[in-house]
């Protein structure tokens, strides 16, 4: 059936298969958006909810464990007594940094250039793994400080919040090391360059995620909590939270 | 004439004869949007009918004070089952299957933007029903209401699987709905036919556009609602515990941040099938198109921020309440937009009250009912006496029963004979239509009286000495009738398929692209993709002045019927993707990862993690499927 003139999706410009591109370069759509970017697009508006519930559930609690421990209740360590901030800011960095490889594989792909396209690609992954190999590294030095999943709201909500990231991050490692793969056996022609860039749209967002939980999480400090958080106190109780 | 001087060309197709596959691994393996429509359709009517069950048990508990009928325990596993049955179990995908069967051939495509996920879908809702659905084996159906406030649903009080059943579950639930959603964005953006401006979209595909836009932006705040659950009840945090730090007020936020648009992701596409409806059977074409896409639009715009008005009784202080309130009120104005517009569109029109008229009017009326009594509830200090009354169960039956359940119904009888190629008979179709509405009014107007007269929801059954008996033997006996319309209605079906008069192309003189095509139609729809020139295209064709009114046939332009019916006659044969085990197969791993989080038996240590053999398996199975899935060449 593969000599069949047009497939249904080819005809319709709908990327769910991965040679669409035989046929065209810009396969039609009514939009001319091609249908898979689109769907990226919309898997991350709803990953942006996503970690917005997250997000919000993390400032709901933020502050609770240092009140809590000052007033003599809840256990300890609690965020200010355990967080690195210069550590995170490397491994961030790691991070940021790899969205810079990323867009480098994206350009090699889009030249043709199929060895930068796999060195580039690697590194993303590489950066990635290290970033990874950071957050491990953290979460067992908290459970080796006192800090478990369990042991207060903070370490509820901290290891939560991160966790999911990092899973996200991970899910992106796999799948840049598959494309790497692919590209090895000959699978990623120059004209199929739009799956890297989907990739890379999900990578990127992933660390634009890691800006906004690293500020609030990590930057925002603990100690002062009353000042600080007066405006999102007062958005809380205006939502009964506060 | 100049938008019309291109034909549509007839693109050289390879003449193959290819019979439509049968058999039962056809239609597992399927991903044609109209099989799949209708197994969505057929699933979801089944569970319709077992939720309708449940309230029938409900409503033999309630029919006299002090009933001992059922224990208290299983009457909180009914009301809880009857709730998500209904919800997340028919109605919605009820709407998935009519959006999948009528949306492509709507907008002149082929199939959805992505087929392999769309059986993905239809397999994963399937396997989160079953898994909710079996804790009535193991006798730990849940029960904690559907909206399973914390804290009872945390381990002190609710101990058991039954929490677990439905958290899991619905989890399971959310992934169909999501993955379903954003093919139908996908698939209305780019696939529409040449000629098919946003603008020109029937309102059906419209409200499918906006009701999947709602779907992923409201899922992901239950997502992560059900995973704090998950961790709470599994990994032993307190999210929910106030004991632990937690606040179970953040339930509640996040379930109704996700629950409201629910309640509108339940009834647009209602709203949608009658904007459907209406015009064909007033023969009139609907009356302010515009303003109904940009009101469909505002309602879900402003359903987003209303959630807080079902936490009026929370006590979050005169501020939030006033502004909830307020912007609940607000919703009122594009509804009301809504109602007028098809009030307008019947309007001095030449009605014909067919079946699907009947129900798509008797919407209109019964909607406006609980639309009325949603309004009452905006009012903090109304909704304060009436917070957890019969009042309440009136009012969202009203919406989802008499809006919803009456649009799907109507729906049926509409496009019934599209899916089928065979009319429904109109004479039973009548009785099954006023059967209906009596018996829904009988069930459910009463309600309002029980309510203001304090019978609370939820409550097992009530005194001698309260004085709800008479009413809630009235309802009772409502509920009976109600149930007895549904037999009607099965037989009706039975009658339609077995002897069912030929429906032919276009049996109600219809404006949409769908009726141009044969009944069912062929499975690549549309043999040559067709070219729209007008909103109300086949009575442009038949018409001329896209009024179905006007009489005057128009010989001069091309009519899309004629274009498909020489095409198909010409035996093209669309090469159409082949048919894919793997969204069947990744489903299936998805549905064991859930069964593993619920049978902890046996089990593999690895380190600190205590995995269920069940776990591993359906995340290996996942995980081979979907890249099995990548790599399949499509067709």
């Amino acid at each position: 059936m593969a000599q069949a003139v047009a497939t249904l999706e080819h005809a319709h410009g709908a990327g769910d298969i991965p040679h669409a591109a035989d046929h065209a370069d810009h396969p039609p759509s009514s939009t001319g958006l091609d249908s898979r970017k689109l769907l990226m697009w919309l898997f991350l508006a709803s990953d942006c909810m996503f970690f917005g519930s997250l997000i919000a559930m993390y400032m709901i609690y933020r502050g609770d464990a240092e009140r809590m421990f000052l007033a003599g209740q809840g256990a300890g360590p609690v965020p200010h007594e355990i967080l690195d901030i210069p550590y995170t800011s490397i491994s961030a960095f790691v991070l940021l940094m790899s969205s810079l490889t990323m867009v480098l594989a994206l350009a090699s792909i889009q030249r043709g250039n199929h060895r930068g396209l796999r060195i580039w690609l690697g590194a993303t992954a590489a950066l990635g793994l290290v970033f990874m190999g950071g957050q491990f590294y953290e979460f067992t030095a908290f459970y080796h400080e006192g800090l478990g999943l369990t042991t207060n709201i903070f370490s509820n909500s901290f290891f939560v919040l991160t966790g999911f990231h990092g899973a996200h991050v991970t899910i992106g490692i796999i799948w840049l090391i598959s494309l790497v793969i692919v590209s090895l056996r000959g699978g990623l022609r120059q004209d199929q360059a739009m799956n890297v860039e989907i990739a890379g749209l999900y990578w990127h967002f992933v660390d634009i995620v890691w800006i906004v939980i690293f500020t609030l999480v990590y930057l925002i400090p603990y100690d002062d909590v009353t000042t600080i958080t007066e405006g999102a106190e007062h958005a809380l109780r205006f939502i009964g939270l506060g | 004439m100049a938008s019309i001087a291109h034909q549509p060309q007839i693109v050289p197709q390879p003449v193959t004869t290819t019979k439509p596959a049968t058999g039962i691994w056809s239609w597992l393996t399927t991903i044609d949007h109209k099989r799949i429509g209708l197994m969505y359709g057929i699933s979801a009517f089944f569970f319709l009918l077992l939720g309708g069950f449940e309230a029938l048990l409900i409503r033999a508990q309630l029919a006299q004070p002090e009933n001992d009928l059922i224990s208290a325990q299983r009457y909180n596993e009914l009301f809880t089952m009857h709730g998500t049955t209904m919800i997340f179990l028919a109605l919605m995908p009820l709407t998935s299957g009519f959006f999948n069967y009528v949306m492509p051939l709507q907008i002149g495509a082929r199939d959805v933007a992505f087929p392999r996920l769309n059986a993905f879908s239809l397999w994963v809702f399937i396997f989160g029903a079953i898994i909710i659905n079996i804790s009535w084996f193991f006798n730990e159906a849940p029960n904690q209401g559907w909206y399973g406030y914390a804290p009872l649903t945390g381990t002190a009080w609710s101990p058991g699987r039954n929490v677990d059943f439905w958290m899991i579950g619905i989890q399971v639930l959310g992934v169909a709905s999501m993955a379903a959603s954003f093919n139908f964005v996908v698939t209305i953006f780019n696939l529409r036919a040449p000629g098919m401006k946003m603008m020109r979209l029937p309102i059906f595909t419209w409200s499918t556009l906006i009701v999947s836009i709602m779907i992923i932006f409201a899922f992901p705040a239950i997502t992560v609602a059900l995973l704090l659950l998950s961790f709470d009840r599994y990994a032993g945090t307190g999210f929910y515990e106030v004991a632990a730090g937690g606040d179970p007020l953040l339930w509640q936020h996040l379930f109704w941040v996700f629950g409201h648009p629910e309640v509108y992701i339940l009834i647009l596409p209602a709203f949608g099938i009658i904007s459907e409806i209406i015009p064909v059977f007033s023969r009139k074409p609907l009356f302010g198109y515009s303003v109904m896409v940009y009101a469909t639009i505002a309602i879900a715009f402003l359903g987003f921020g209303v959630w807080a008005h079902h936490m009026f009784t929370v006590g979050l202080g005169p501020t939030a309440n006033a502004v909830f309130a307020g912007a609940t009120m607000l919703i009122g104005i594009p509804t009301g937009v809504k109602i007028f517009n098809w009030v307008g569109t019947m309007f001095r029109g030449s009605l014909r009250f067919t079946t699907a008229m009947l129900f798509a009017v008797g919407l209109v009326s019964q909607f406006v009912i609980g639309g009325l009594s949603g309004v009452m509830h905006a009012v903090v200090p109304v909704d304060a006496q009436q917070n957890d009354t019969y009042f309440i169960i009136a009012h969202f039956h009203y919406v989802l029963f008499g809006g919803t359940v009456f649009g799907l119904l109507a729906g049926i009888y509409f496009w019934g004979p599209k899916a089928f190629g065979k009319m429904f008979d109109e004479r039973i179709g009548k009785w099954h239509f006023w059967l209906t509405f009596v018996g829904f009014n009988l069930t459910f107007f009463p309600m309002h009286f029980l309510g203001l007269a304090g019978m609370p929801r939820r409550y097992f059954t009530y005194a001698e000495d309260s004085g709800w008996g008479p009413w809630n033997a009235v309802v009772s006996f409502g509920a009976l009738v109600l149930g007895f319309s549904f037999l009607v209605f099965l037989y009706n079906i039975y009658k339609m398929v077995r002897h069912g008069e030929p429906a032919g192309d276009d049996p109600w003189d219809a404006a949409t692209l769908e009726w141009a095509i044969s009944s069912p139609p062929p499975a690549y729809n549309f043999a040559v993709i067709p070219t729209v020139t007008h909103r109300d295209q086949l009575w442009w064709d038949k018409y001329g002045d896209e009024h179905g009114h006007a009489h005057v046939q128009n010989d001069d332009v091309p009519k899309t019927a004629e274009i498909q019916r020489e095409a198909n006659a010409a035996h093209p044969h669309v090469h159409l993707p082949n048919p894919s085990y793997f969204p069947l197969l990744a489903a299936a791993g998805l549905g064991t990862f859930a069964l593993g989080m619920l049978f902890m038996n046996p089990a593999i240590t690895i380190g600190l993690l205590h995995l269920p053999v069940l776990v591993i398996v359906g995340v290996a199975l996942l995980i081979f499927s979907v890249y099995a899935w990548a790599f399949e060449p499509a067709g």
